[in-house]
This record gives C-alpha cells, sequence and structure tokens, in this order.
C-alpha cells in the first residue's frame, strides 16, 4: 500500500470504494493532525476502447466512444464526430449545429442536476433530520428564497414518505450513510434539510424529463444516435410539435433551476462556510464550445487558461502543449506522448508498485497539472469579465458573503456549477427559438455528404460537464490508425506525472480536514466536488505498527 | 402510459385520498398489458410495487459506462424515487448509496447475509485477464466480487448488453478480456436473465423485476432474455417495413427518401436481425433510433459490435474475415 514519496509521519486512510461517483476510483491519504498531508487518486478499471477502434472505419467511432461514459452521453458521440469532421474539413449544416447545441447543453444541465442532487446531495443533505421538520415553517423558507409559494403540502408528503421509508427499517441506499445517528458536519436545519430531500425527490423527476429532451432529438438517452458525421439524421424531430414539447421541459427545467437550485446552493454556502477554505487548485483551462451555427465563430463558453489563482489574468490555449504522462501509470514505459502520437499499452503492475498507481494517465499542460470543469469555465469567465459571469457570481458572492478568491475551493466548484447550469438554461431559449424558426421556414438542411479520405489527422474538442474534452484521430488507409481521448477526469483525477507534480484532486485534497476518519465526509465532499467520472477507495496504515489496518467505518 | 401530473400519485403513495388510488391502478394495469398480461393483473402489479417488506437488492457495478444505471434513473410510471422507496430496497448500488468505503463495504456485506436472500443486478462486463487485475472495487477483483455476491443471489439479472454478453470493452480485440455474466460465472453456477441493450429501456428491467416479485421467472429466449420483451425483432414492429416490403430505401442521409421516413436497411440498419421492443416500447416514452432517422445498431444482440459493424452499412456487406 506504501506509495514512493511517502513520509512516514501520519496515518493513512482509504475509502474504498466511494460512491455517488461514476466508475472505480481509488484514493489515498496520509493524515497529520486531522488533516491530509499527501495523497494519491488511482483509477481502478482498464477497458481499452481506444486499443479497440484502430482498423475500424472513422464513422463508427462515435458510437463505441460514446460508450465512454452513460453519465456525460452524447459528449463522447460529439467529439469523436468533431475530430473525424476536423480531419475531413467538414462543416455540418447550421439547423444539425442547432440540434447538437440543445443536445449538448441539455446534457450538461441534466448532469449538472443529478451531480447536485443526487451523487453530491448526500454529503451535505441529512435526510434523517428532514422527519423532524415542520413543513408548514419550510414551506415559508422556500417562499422568502424563491418565488415558489408557501404551500407545504408537498413537503409535508415528502416527510410522510421519508418516515415510512425509515419506519419500514430497510434503508437501503441510506444504509450506514454518515448522517445517521447525527453528525456535526450536517449543519442544516431539520427544515432546509426537508426541503433539500424534497428537491432532491423533484430533481429525479425533472432529470428524466431532460432525459426526454434529449431523446426528442437524439433519438434516445442515454446514448444518442442521430449524431453522425456529416450532421444529425433526425427529420422527424423538425416538427414544430416536436419543438415545442422540447421547449415545454425547458421552461419546467428552467423554473426548477431558478427556484431549487439556486437558493439550494447558496444556503449551503453559508451553511457551510468551511468548505469554502479547502479543496484548492492552482491552474485551470478550457475549451471553446456553443460556436454560432452559421459562422462557427463567437462561442457561449470561449478557451483559456488561468495561472496560479490569479483572477487578474488569463491567457489563449495552445493545443500543442497538451501531452500524456504514463511514468506513474500501468501502462508500458515512461515516455511522454502527444494525443496524435498516443499509445494505449496496458501493463499491470500493482497498486503496492513504487512507480506506477493507477489506470489513468497524466495530462499535462505545459508540463503542469490543470483543473478543468465549471469551475476553471467559470473563473476564466470572471478573469475575462464577461458581464454575465460576472454579474452572477458578484451577486451570490454578496449573498453568500464570500470572496471572489474563496471561488477556488470544495464549496466553490459546486457553487460554479450551478450558476453555469442557471447561465446555460437561460442561455438555451435562444437556441430553442432559433430552431423553431428554421423549422416553421421548412428549413430541413442537417447533413452534408462525405466520402472517407485515405490519410488525415483531427481533433475534436468539447465543453462537457465535467471539463474539457478532446479527441484525437489519425486516419490510414480510410480507417483508424490511432484514437486517443483525453478526458475532463484524467486531468481533474489523474495520478502523478513523471516530474512528480501531482494531478487537480491530489493537490486538492492537500490540507483538506479529516477530523472523524471513521466518517471522512470532508474528504468525499472535495473527491466529489470534482464530480468524478471514476470510482475511488481511500485506506489507512498505521505507520507506528507498519501495518494497515482496515478501519471499520460505520 | 399515463403523462398526468405525478402529484396525485405522490398523494396516494403517501396513503392519500382515494380519487388518485384509481390513478395508480390506472398505471398499474398499463404495466400489467406492457408485460404482456392483461389489465386483469393489475391487482398483483400495485401489490408488488407497494409492498410493506421490500425485496433487497444488491446492484454491482464492473466495466460499464454506468449508462444502464442512468437509464434506469429515467424510469417512468413507476419512477426511480417510487422503486427505491417502495418497490425495493436498494441495499447496494454504488451510484446513489450515501456511504462510501468501508460503511459501503459494511452495507454490502449486511445485504448478502440477509437471511430472506436478495435478487443481485449486475452491471457492466467482467473483465477476465490475468485474474481479473483490469477491474477492481474496495481492492477485490470485479470477477471475484461478483462471483461471491451472484452466486448466492436469489435471483440474478444481468443488466444492459456489458452484463450480458460483455459489451464494449469485449469488442475485438478484448483486450481486458471481458465477458458477459453468464458466461464468466457459470462455473460458480450463475445463470442470470439477460436484458440486454446499450442500455436497455428501464421498462424492461422493471417489468422483469415485476414479473420475479409477481408469478416468478419469466420465459426466456435462446440468449436468456424475458421473451415478452425480446420476443420480436425490431423490424417486425418497425413503422417504415412497409416501406422495405415495396424495396424503398434511403441511399443517404441527406436523401429526399431519408426525409420522407424511408427504411434505413441500405443505410446500416440492423432492424431484422436485432430483438428488441424499442419500436412499441419507445425510449424515454417519445422517439427511439430508427423514429430519429438513425439505423438500429443492434445493441441487443450478442457481440454486436463486431457482428454487426460497420455500423453504417447491411450487414451483407460486412468484409468476410
Amino acid at each position: 500500500m506504501s506509495q514512493t514519496t511517502a513520509t512516514t509521519a501520519g496515518k493513512r486512510l482509504i475509502v474504498d470504494p466511494v460512491s455517488r461517483i461514476e466508475g472505480h476510483l481509488k484514493v489515498e491519504v496520509e493524515l497529520e493532525n486531522d488533516r491530509v498531508k499527501n495523497a494519491w487518486v488511482s483509477t481502478q478499471l482498464f477497458r481499452g476502447i481506444e486499443v479497440i477502434l484502430k482498423g475500424r472505419p472513422p464513422e463508427d467511432a462515435p458510437l463505441f466512444t460514446q460508450r465512454a461514459c452513460g453519465v456525460c452521453t452524447n459528449t463522447h458521440a460529439l467529439t469523436s464526430i468533431r475530430a473525424i469532421e476536423d480531419a475531413l474539413k467538414l462543416k455540418a449544416p447550421p439547423l444539425a449545429q442547432l440540434v447538437r447545441h440543445l443536445i449538448l447543453s441539455t446534457l450538461i444541465i441534466h448532469d449538472h442536476l443529478v451531480h447536485y442532487y443526487h451523487l453530491h446531495g448526500l454529503d451535505w443533505i441529512d435526510m434523517a433530520s428532514a422527519l423532524n421538520a415542520d413543513p408548514v415553517e419550510a414551506g415559508k423558507i422556500v417562499a422568502a428564497a424563491s418565488n415558489r409559494d408557501s404551500d407545504p403540502s408537498n413537503l409535508f408528503i415528502v416527510r410522510k414518505r421519508l418516515k415510512e421509508f425509515v419506519a419500514g427499517g430497510q434503508l437501503g441506499f441510506l444504509e450506514n450513510a454518515y448522517f445517521l445517528g447525527g453528525n456535526p458536519v450536517y449543519r442544516c436545519t431539520p427544515e432546509e434539510n426537508l426541503i433539500l430531500a424534497a428537491h432532491y425527490i423533484e430533481g429525479l423527476r425533472i432529470q428524466l424529463e431532460l432525459g426526454r429532451a434529449m431523446a426528442l432529438f437524439a433519438g434516445k438517452n442515454p446514448h444518442a444516435q442521430s449524431m453522425v458525421v456529416g450532421g444529425v439524421t433526425c427529420y422527424d424531430s423538425l416538427r414544430p410539435e416536436v419543438v415545442d414539447h422540447f421547449r415545454q421541459i425547458w421552461a419546467k427545467t428552467k423554473e426548477f433551476v431558478d427556484n431549487a437550485m439556486m437558493p439550494d446552493v447558496l444556503l449551503m454556502a453559508k451553511r457551510f462556510p468551511e468548505a469554502l477554505t479547502y479543496g484548492r487548485t492552482s491552474n485551470f483551462f478550457a475549451f471553446s464550445d456553443f460556436h454560432d451555427p452559421e459562422s462557427g465563430k463567437d462561442p457561449y463558453f470561449a478557451s483559456g487558461v488561468l495561472w496560479g489563482n490569479d483572477l487578474s489574468k488569463h491567457e489563449s490555449l495552445d493545443m500543442g502543449l497538451i501531452d500524456e504522462h504514463v511514468a506513474r501509470s500501468w501502462y508500458e514505459g515512461d515516455t511522454v506522448r502527444k494525443p496524435y502520437d498516443g499509445e494505449t499499452r496496458p501493463m499491470y503492475t500493482s497498486y503496492d508498485d513504487k512507480e506506477k498507481y493507477s489506470w489513468s494517465k497524466a495530462p499535462r499542460y505545459k508540463g503542469e497539472a490543470m483543473e478543468t470543469g465549471p469551475l476553471a469555465r467559470r473563473a476564466l469567465a470572471y478573469a475575462r469579465k464577461e458581464k454575465e459571469t460576472r454579474t452572477m457570481l458578484d451577486a451570490f458572492f454578496k449573498a453568500a458573503s464570500m470572496k471572489p478568491e474563496q471561488l477556488f475551493s470544495t464549496m466553490g466548484r459546486t457553487v460554479c456549477r450551478v450558476v453555469e447550469t442557471s447561465m446555460l438554461i437561460n442561455r438555451m431559449q435562444g437556441w430553442i427559438d432559433e430552431t423553431e424558426k428554421r423549422v416553421k421556414a421548412g428549413d430541413t438542411d442537417i447533413y452534408k455528404p462525405w466520402k472517407m479520405v485515405d490519410e488525415a489527422r483531427g481533433v475534436g474538442t468539447c465543453c462537457v460537464t465535467r471539463g474539457a474534452l478532446s479527441h484525437w484521430i489519425r486516419i490510414k488507409g480510410g480507417v483508424i490508425e490511432n484514437f486517443q481521448m483525453v478526458v475532463p477526469s484524467t486531468w481533474n483525477l489523474g495520478p502523478r506525472c513523471e516530474n512528480d507534480k501531482l494531478s487537480a484532486a491530489e493537490q486538492s485534497l492537500i490540507g483538506c480536514p479529516c477530523p472523524d476518519p471513521e466518517r471522512p465526509v470532508e474528504i468525499l465532499r472535495t473527491i466529489h466536488s470534482f464530480d468524478p467520472c471514476i470510482a475511488c477507495s481511500v485506506h489507512m496504515v498505521d505507520n507506528r505498527s507498519g501495518g494497515i489496518r482496515k478501519f471499520k467505518i460505520r | 402510459m399515463p403523462n398526468g401530473k405525478r402529484f396525485d400519485a405522490l398523494k396516494m403513495l403517501a396513503g392519500g385520498p382515494k380519487p388518485s388510488r384509481r390513478e395508480f391502478m390506472k398505471f398499474c394495469g398499463a404495466m400489467a398489458v406492457f408485460m404482456g398480461m392483461g389489465p386483469a393483473f393489475a391487482p398483483a402489479v400495485a401489490e408488488a410495487l407497494m409492498s410493506k417488506k421490500r425485496p433487497s437488492v444488491v446492484y454491482l457495478h464492473c466495466a460499464e459506462c454506468t449508462g444502464c444505471t442512468e437509464g434506469l434513473l429515467r424510469a417512468y410510471e413507476p419512477f426511480f424515487d417510487e422503486i427505491i422507496m417502495s418497490t425495493i430496497s436498494l441495499d447496494y448500488c454504488e451510484t446513489v448509496m450515501a456511504a462510501s468505503g468501508h460503511a459501503a463495504h459494511a452495507a454490502l456485506e449486511k445485504a448478502i447475509a440477509n437471511p430472506e436472500g436478495y435478487v443481485c443486478v449486475i452491471e457492466g462486463g467482467i473483465p477476465t485477464f490475468h485474474g481479473g487485475e483490469y477491474g477492481k472495487v474496495g481492492g477485490e477483483t470485479m470477477f471475484q466480487l461478483c462471483a461471491r455476491v451472484a452466486a448466492k443471489a436469489k435471483a440474478t439479472i444481468a443488466m444492459g448488453s456489458c452484463a450480458c454478453f460483455g459489451g464494449v470493452q469485449a469488442a475485438a480485440p478484448n483486450p481486458s478480456g471481458a465477458k458477459g455474466v453468464n458466461q464468466a460465472l457459470a462455473a460458480v453456477g450463475v445463470s442470470a436473465i439477460n436484458i440486454s441493450g446499450c442500455p436497455p429501456n428501464p421498462m424492461n428491467f422493471v417489468g422483469t423485476v415485476v414479473h420475479l416479485l409477481t408469478k416468478g421467472m419469466p420465459k426466456l429466449d435462446h440468449w436468456n432474455r424475458p421473451v415478452m420483451f425480446y420476443g420480436d425483432t425490431v423490424h417486425a414492429h418497425c413503422p417504415r417495413q412497409e416501406h422495405f416490403n415495396r424495396g424503398e430505401f434511403a441511399p443517404s442521409f441527406d436523401s429526399p427518401e431519408a426525409k420522407k421516413g424511408w427504411c434505413l436497411y441500405q443505410l446500416g440498419c440492423k432492424g431484422p436481425y436485432t430483438y428488441n421492443n424499442c419500436p412499441t416500447a419507445l425510449f424515454n416514452q417519445v422517439n427511439w433510433p430508427v423514429k430519429a432517422g438513425a439505423p438500429c445498431i443492434g445493441c441487443s444482440e450478442p457481440n454486436f459490435w463486431d457482428d454487426y459493424s460497420p455500423f453504417f452499412h447491411p450487414i451483407e456487406d460486412r468484409p468476410k474475415g
């Protein structure tokens, strides 16, 4: 279990598995004086999709790569399509671009919502405390914090459902939850917890409708099928009544984002101010996305790089400065490679290996570890003085009594996620209007025919839920010669690189409080704040006895 | 399926007034019909959905993308929150459970020691190369974990094409030796019900669970899939079938024929070779790939990643090799 560079001063802790994430990841921390002194993040699964793609027709790649993730489904398909269209110098028609905008923006909103309530939520929400709430009082809080009225009937129902659920004696998904039996780090009042629990359930209902909204254009959800190289195929969706159905779901979602998600994240920022003081990383980058469907310019999300938490400056991004390290990953060799020339040759040693300890590669920009995701995107927009981001974040800072630099924290990450959701749902209205206008005018131009070339290379980028996603393809003999996916969670949750520089998540854990190793809630809050797309685990070594003590966490 | 306001149904779930009971029975009736049982079966469905002692379910994740779980989150009537709060007891599921680490592990051990037994659901292929070292949960290989949990389960359900047949990671050259549950765990006597699809329609899963709770084991096909959902080809109920019969095929995605909704066979549709209920059950209540102009890729069939690709060419045009 010991890793290289480990000192022998502290205790080791392993959480295994970390739930409420996608996939299989392992985190090990060394503790000193109730704080994390050192951390190792290890992904625990190898699937080999890049290896499988070799020799196949490029146009099939989107269907394969989409299966990299069923949570940010659609995004890998779209990014592969963009890589191939880049290689073929092909531009899909404007209406196809609009449909892709609608699918991608809905996906990001869906994904942020599910992460906020259903994956991250139970780090903050004490569902047991909600049983003692007064729904009438809770209703008043809702009315004061949002545009909803104070009608408590739904809150009565939620409380009753929770009571019956707990009284049945089968706790199911809440078995061994860290708030059971009372836990001082869960600070919301019973009424606030009841509101959050009600939104947890309401959020489940909203997300299924967002899935439906995606399916209206994508054919199904998860895993779109209508997005193809050259455009989209969904002629049937180009009926005004389909666009109208989509708009209805959008309106319902907007009401929820405005009146539940935004007030809830403000409440959390006020209730958990210490979460604004840990979980910090240094460097950030983002790709651009949501370009104008006609001109391909003016992206709604702009690209850039931000160094050393300095909100006063930013620089432009150079794709040529991205490379991938495997020195500390379970792959052959230790050569640093550009993604176009990336190799994926698995070579498992063991977790106890002094060098290699993860299935994830370690992407670096100018040799540095970077964070990507909603925090990176909003911090960059703030640094660029983008009006919308500035207005929303400044209003939030004021309401939550927080400083701009506190964005660089566990809670800041979550705040940015919700603020971005709100921005995107507002921006979507224009794309829906434009789609409707084109559809009503009889535009059916959604596919541009193409011919596969013998030899070419291309890169596709995408602003996805968890950050900057890029796909790199080399075509030779009309088939895939090489395909590399550099994904956000590899940036955020990868291992060290050959120069021993920690990844963003490893860095964010340093200094994270852990007063109760039996219930490492703060570590989970920090790891979850990245919205990981992989599963993790953390164990405990008592160095005084030199052995590993399996920690019984109740 | 009714698409009314669920507020009343929520009231009903909370033991509210009578009229909404009627709405609930309406959707139990719809579920019964969906399962091919006829509306008279509705009371049995209602009982299964609202039982006092909820049957325990242990849900394991292996080599997967979590798309099947995401699909299940989109379950509609019953909704996911109703399923986990009123129908089953989801005693282990890494995606949604509150506990992590050892607390999660303890929940698993408690669930599989339950004297009343449990149903095991597995999502994802099982990596088998080098003793299964390509995939681990809590230091234990997925191979070993699944063998341990499924071997003792009352029933095992393989959720999605990865768990059924190995899935995308099992496509050539299958670098991690991924296998489906029945292939990997036959030696420990596991025979799982296969709910295939990438991802499967969540209603096929919910319907199978309701069947297990009411009438026991459903009738299965050659690939262990419930015949009630996988009995016919996609082609058999495809609204575009009349075009196929008349030889009216779309030659390209931008052709007038594609815009008119002609048959996608020449663009690679594998509907005639694929057993599933997509055209009738629909995804997300509104759509399915062919309706959205996309050829069926055959995602509910074994080895479709290799046997049914290239995906945009008719199956007989595949390179012989």
